[in-house]
């Protein structure tokens, strides 16, 4: 799959089952399978040669599914389309709340000027869409170099630079 | 007011390169249209029936004499010399051509203006009170908290991209101006038992489709705890509003459907696991941004001047303008004063280039070069001396400001409508101009006193027609303009929706019908009562049974109600 990572393009070894056929074996090496799949074929999966992440869509529950995430290496997020923002929350919660440290990646429409969002939300890896340029992609994720809120992606939000700057004049 | 340091500029100045580098993208063909529609409306850019319209954020309607001179030269420049004041405070420019605006935002940048989430489903500008800072029954200035809000809100990366738009007001005074019942999130600053001033908070108003007032949801929140509590409601607003159809997408929907209860209950669950994060409202930046909202030195002997109350016996149009568009200040000597931008003959909120750059310099001269824009559509200079009130109105009628109608029959709240938007089912610009056509003796419009009239041009509600004492909704009927009235509603304390009069009336009979509705209320009033008094009292069908009496059958009007 190629996917943007750690600051460039790159190429690696995941493949995406988007709707696993029950009928015809999996394919080799390392998948990404839907969150259902997975609950509904663990045995078959554990049997797999090579690792098993799952994709998470915005109607998944994270409650249900928190315990088991240490099982996983990385878990897909989908943006079935550029304007469906709950998958957003869905990495803030794996991160702040579930503490996930593994990777998280965007599926589905990802696009160069969500993919600021996506990072602060915590997101580390991003399949942009087939048709678009993934190293023009690359660009959306410096579009600003402040952040006035707090989130996943641990960048000071201004208003802690602001009392830095405070603390810091009256140091001085 | 608020002074952006060297954060808040690069954010805006980046703001402007990333939307030139889209515009670029889509003028190239990189980006499709389905593909730039968000990005543009994120930045408050509709195509609209004529050309693009560009909403420009006016935070909690402050403006300095240099931001309003700016706006009066892109209106000149960009535009057609013209501007339109919105009911969220903004300004809405109506002619720009796409490959300019980059450049106008550019401007915009330049005295600390942007246009970031004036459109698209994200949090949009944070509205207030105009009177903010200067009313004499306020508990706190609401302004330093919209501002925190503001910048929390600004780019949130996980509520970009939310079900719908979604709007926030605070108001910080016992008379509520802001209309805070109708918004997705209303936030009235209240005092507990200890004395100590905090929030109490409301969601799930909002008029459009399926008008709802806001449910109190938390009686008081300790405002430290502002930030981790919006964000509480705007997580479960963004995993459960619904994404399957628009009409159904707001948070009045989520709130009504799962109920307020257990919506309550989510929110509170949500905001116990993260309230003591980093969202913790620091008192230094509570301090901080505050202390950009202090009064302006006044001038201590202000009340001293005894010029304006011979002015007052002199001269009776003074006295009536005075007396319609004049407000009381809190400092001694000092008053708000009101710019009509309802003149007859020119649409409501519309304001020229010439005119913005007039009031700029009146600013300057007799307000602390501060203007605000209200979210009934008009200009008021917060801060006037009382002995200037006469050289002040003198200056205004030459620009035709003067005109004393604040809070009568013809200072209507109006949407752009038919003639500029996309979205309008009829005009509404034409029927304020049907009204003040019919309702032109000032006499007439004293009697009746505080009177409001609300019009938009489609069920969107941009005009704020619920919660009018009329409300007058454009429909369109078969290709025909049709207009449907409420009666009744009320956007303060005791916010209201109207009820529905009856069918719709022909566009040529709006004038009309107000006026047997006015019959009704003038003969019914009891005392000193106002409409809203009268009608509460009287009810709907006094007035139904004038509006649709028989005997009319003739009437382009009552064929219409045969058709309908």
């Amino acid at each position: 799959m190629r996917v943007i990572k750690n600051g460039r393009v790159l190429e690696d070894g995941w493949q995406r089952i988007a709707e696993p056929d029950p009928g015809q074996p999996l394919p080799e090496g390392d998948l990404i399978v839907p969150l259902d799949y997975w609950r509904n074929n663990r045995e078959l999966l554990s049997r797999h040669n090579g690792r098993i992440a799952v994709c998470l869509n915005g109607d998944d529950s994270l409650d249900d599914f928190s315990a088991s995430l240490d099982q996983f290496e990385l878990v897909a997020l989908e943006f079935p389309k550029f304007t469906d923002g709950r998958s957003y929350s869905h990495a803030r919660l794996l991160r702040d709340r579930f503490g996930y440290r593994g990777e998280i990646r965007a599926l589905g429409e990802v696009l160069r000027d969500q993919l600021f969002f996506m990072q602060r939300c915590g997101i580390d890896s991003y399949q942009v869409r087939e048709d678009k340029n993934a190293e023009d992609a690359l660009k959306g994720l410096s579009d600003f170099s402040v952040k006035y809120q707090t989130a996943a992606d641990g960048a000071p939000p201004v208003y802690k630079l602001r009392q830095k700057q405070r603390n810091d004049e009256r140091g001085a | 007011m608020y002074q952006y340091d060297e954060y808040d500029q690069r954010i805006v100045d980046e703001r402007v390169a990333q939307f030139r580098d889209q515009t670029r993208r889509y003028l190239a063909g990189e980006l499709s249209e389905d593909e730039y529609r968000p990005l543009r409306l994120m930045n408050g850019l509709y195509i609209q029936r004529h050309a693009p319209m560009l909403r420009v954020s006016i935070p909690y309607g402050l403006l300095s004499s240099t931001q309003l001179r700016m706006l009066a030269h892109i209106a000149d420049k960009y535009d057609k010399g013209y501007g339109h004041f919105s009911t969220r405070q903004n300004i809405q420019f109506n002619w720009p051509r796409l490959e300019t605006v980059p450049d106008i935002l550019a401007d915009l940048a330049s005295v600390q203006m942007h246009a970031i989430q004036t459109s698209g489903n994200c949090i949009r500008n944070i509205t207030s009170d105009h009177f903010a800072g200067i009313a004499g029954d306020e508990l706190e200035d609401p302004r330093p908290y919209c501002e925190i809000i503001r910048q929390w809100s600004t780019f949130h990366p996980e509520f970009s991209f939310l079900p719908r738009k979604f709007k926030i007001a605070v108001s910080g005074s016992e008379s509520d101006r802001a209309a805070v019942q109708i918004h997705d999130i209303g936030i009235y600053l209240v005092r507990n038992e200890e004395g100590e001033t905090g929030c109490k908070i409301l969601v799930g108003g909002g008029l459009g489709r399926t008008p709802y007032l806001g449910i109190c949801i938390r009686d008081y929140l300790e405002k430290q705890h502002l930030l981790s509590y919006l964000e509480a409601i705007l997580r479960v607003y963004n995993q459960l509003g619904r994404r399957d159809n628009m009409h159904k997408a707001r948070i009045k929907i989520l709130v009504n459907a799962v109920g307020p209860e257990k919506f309550t209950d989510m929110v509170e669950t949500e905001w116990r696991r993260i309230r003591d994060s980093a969202l913790l409202l620091d008192q230094a930046e509570i301090d901080r941004v505050q202390g950009f909202f202090t009064e302006p030195e006044f001038d201590k002997n202000a009340a001293d001047d005894a010029t304006f109350e011979r002015r007052l016996v002199l001269q009776k149009d003074f006295k009536l303008w005075v007396q319609r568009n004049v407000k009381a200040h809190k400092a001694p000597g000092y008053r708000a004063v009101y710019l009509s931008l309802k003149h007859p003959g020119v649409a409501p909120g519309d304001a020229t280039g010439a005119q913005m750059n007039f009031i700029a310099t009146l600013a300057d001269k007799y307000s602390h070069s501060e203007i605000r824009v209200t979210h009934d559509q008009n200009l008021l200079l917060p801060h006037v001396r009382q002995g200037d009130l006469y050289p002040l109105w003198n200056a205004l009628r030459k620009e035709r400001l003067a005109t004393p109608n604040i809070g009568l029959l013809t200072d209507m709240i109006c949407c752009p409508g038919l003639d500029f938007c996309n979205l309008a089912n009829a005009g509404s610009i034409d029927i304020a101009g049907q009204i003040n056509e019919r309702f032109n003796e000032l006499d007439y419009l004293h009697d009746i006193g505080d009177f409001q009239i609300k019009m938009s041009g489609c069920m969107n509600a941009c005009g704020h027609h619920h919660v009018g004492h009329i409300g007058i909704l454009g429909v369109d009927k078969k290709g025909k303009e049709f207009y449907q009235l409420t009666l009744g509603g009320s956007a303060g304390n005791n916010a209201r929706l109207g009820d529905r009069l009856g069918p719709a009336v022909a566009k040529e009979e709006v004038a009309e019908t107000i006026d047997r509705v006015l019959q009704v209320y003038l003969e019914q009033r009891e005392g000193e009562e106002q409409f809203l008094e009268t009608y509460l009292r009287v009810g709907l069908d006094p007035f139904k049974d004038r509006v649709y009496a028989p005997g009319s059958e003739d009437s382009t009007r009552m064929k219409a109600v045969a058709g309908y």
